[in-house]
């Protein structure tokens, strides 16, 4: 198990290599004449208005948090799939109660009308 | 077929041959080596493949819509056309836009090529040609793969553009959103294995997984179109509404490593499907004929499954137009997740039947019937369930809006004519397809 990590570890510390190449070679092969309007942030060609961390719709979060509910969920569920043969039935009945709480979750929310994008 | 068992080509086991290369090293530090140019060797073949996927899909997709599609650029078939548009972007300019957020928008390119890379760490490409054989192989993948979203959040974010950052919110909300299927649709072939492993999946099927649990199949493999972001679930870089979304501020090269990352992940997503559903590198039945069959072979077999499904990723974004993001989120939160929690409870409950019990062919063969029969049972009980809410929303049948668009073409003489036929009526059928005048 160790030397499966040290794999990883070092596929980690090797990874930024790959993109770092193209990127340094285009750093000494390109041009370099910045100028301020080609600096200038990007906007259907006329002067940016305003600013650009612009405020976002409250949905977002909503689904954030349905999101946070079900990957938690799935983080339980992995090493009881991998172990499922050797289960006692009072295991898998309090498994299968945790999938139904959380579909009834999914079912509050969508009664709640939280699932709607307006 | 394959007796000799020291033939490098029947086993493509490295590891003997790259250690003796080392014979001074400490088995250590050879360990370490070995690992380094296994580790240099997977991710040069991936960023190398994405030169070759990109002219394939160019040129598949033009072949689809009736065109011809790169032909100039390096002889009859425009093969050069990938390597010229890479030397294109080598000599771009570095453009960094006011008031960007530094650290973000130099580190997001990094890190969604170092995710896209990391997870083929434990891809089995034959028996023993794998980076490492995690026993929590799916596990590191999908906590990998989560990642790519804070990339394009910090590209995002870090661009100092509102089309970039409305392009992070809605990328943000798609990966985040089909992560949850595509995560519960994989516990089901982690509950037939028995193991997270790929090795283990891949050795556990008798027949593919495809043809045991379809529908967890294709809600993986639509969750894997939205998780990389392709095209009808493109709304990430939508090209018509937020221009090109999060990576609109970036340029040569680094807007190239996003790019490169799509590419690579999907190429993962294709591999990962063929591992899970359909035996990775095993030949299957065929097995039982031949016997023990050379890895070569099993590196060939791995290539042509991990390219068939590639071939249908292209194939469906040739073919799908994009959906609206109302249209996307609906569609995983209100027919897909709820289609995967019955899936997993039924699943469970039909494995449970067989636990505890000989692993005769028998008891294989009603296994694989029971699974299927679930799947084909709950499948068809979702579409049915899907067409009676769509038509009790009232969107016409494709059938039935394609009639009433022709008899359009043909009554449009009419200038009072409805417009809006089509969307309603349509539970009376023949009636909604024959506008009536006024």
């Amino acid at each position: 198990m160790l030397s499966d990590l040290q794999y990883i570890g070092l596929f980690l510390a090797l990874s930024p290599i790959f993109p770092a190449a193209p990127i340094i070679i285009q750093w000494i092969l390109s041009p370099k004449k910045p100028n301020a309007i080609k600096n200038s942030t990007y906007e259907c060609g006329i002067e940016a208005v305003g600013d650009s961390w612009v405020q976002f719709k409250v949905q977002y979060y909503i689904y954030a948090l349905i999101f946070v509910v079900f990957d938690v969920e799935a983080v339980f569920l992995f090493p009881i799939a991998a172990a499922y043969g050797q289960l006692s039935l009072f295991a898998i009945g309090a498994t299968a109660l945790f999938i139904i709480l959380l579909a009834d979750g999914l079912a509050y929310a969508w009664a709640k009308g939280a699932l709607e994008w307006i | 077929m394959c007796v000799d068992s020291e033939n490098v080509l029947c086993t493509l086991d490295f590891g003997p041959i790259l250690r003796s290369l080392f014979p001074n090293a400490s088995p250590a530090l050879a360990e370490a080596l070995v690992d380094i140019i296994s580790i240099i060797t997977v991710s040069t073949f991936c960023l190398l493949i994405v030169i070759f996927l990109i002219w394939l899909e160019r040129k598949v997709i033009a072949r689809m819509q009736d065109r011809i599609g790169p032909n100039r650029v390096g002889g009859r078939f425009g093969l050069g056309q990938t390597v010229a548009d890479v030397a294109k972007l080598l000599t771009k300019e570095f453009v960094t836009p006011y008031g960007a957020d530094k650290a973000a928008y130099n580190i997001a390119p990094f890190l969604i090529v170092m995710t896209a890379l990391l997870m083929w760490a434990v891809m089995p490409f034959t028996a023993n040609m794998v980076g490492v054989d995690l026993n929590i192989g799916l596990f590191y993948i999908l906590s990998i793969s989560s990642v790519s979203v804070v990339c394009l959040l910090l590209a995002g974010w870090g661009s100092n553009n509102k089309y970039a950052l409305l392009g992070a919110f809605r990328s943000v909300a798609q990966l985040v959103s089909y992560e949850v299927p595509m995560v519960i649709s994989l516990l089901v072939p982690i509950i037939l294995a028995r193991t997270m492993s790929l090795n283990g999946i891949a050795e556990a099927q008798v027949i593919p997984y495809l043809f045991v649990v379809p529908v967890s199949a294709l809600i993986f493999y639509i969750s894997a179109l939205a998780e990389t972001g392709r095209t009808p679930f493109d709304l990430l870089e939508a090209e018509s509404e937020i221009v090109a979304g999060f990576h609109v501020e970036y340029g040569g090269m680094k807007f190239g490593m996003f790019f490169l990352a799509e590419f690579v992940s999907t190429l993962f997503m294709s591999a990962l499907f063929a591992t899970i559903y359909l035996g990775g590198y095993r030949f299957m039945i065929w097995e039982a004929l031949i016997g023990p069959t050379p890895a070569i072979l099993e590196l060939v077999m791995f290539f042509v499954k991990m390219f068939a499904v590639y071939f249908v990723f292209i194939w469906v974004r040739a073919t799908f137009p994009r959906v609206r993001i109302d249209q996307m989120l609906n569609f995983n939160w209100k027919f897909l997740v709820p289609l995967v929690l019955v899936l997993i409870l039924s699943t469970a409950l039909v494995d449970g039947l067989f636990v505890g019990q000989d692993e005769t062919s028998a008891w294989h063969f009603w296994r694989i019937v029971a699974h299927l029969g679930f799947n084909l049972l709950i499948g068809s009980g979702a579409l049915i369930w899907a067409r009676r809410n769509a038509a009790a929303r009232g969107v016409a049948k494709p059938e039935e809006s394609m009639r009433v668009q022709a008899g359009a073409l043909v009554e449009g003489a009419d200038p009072h004519g409805h417009d809006d036929h089509g969307h309603h009526d349509d539970h009376h059928g023949q009636t909604a397809a024959v506008p009536a005048h006024d």
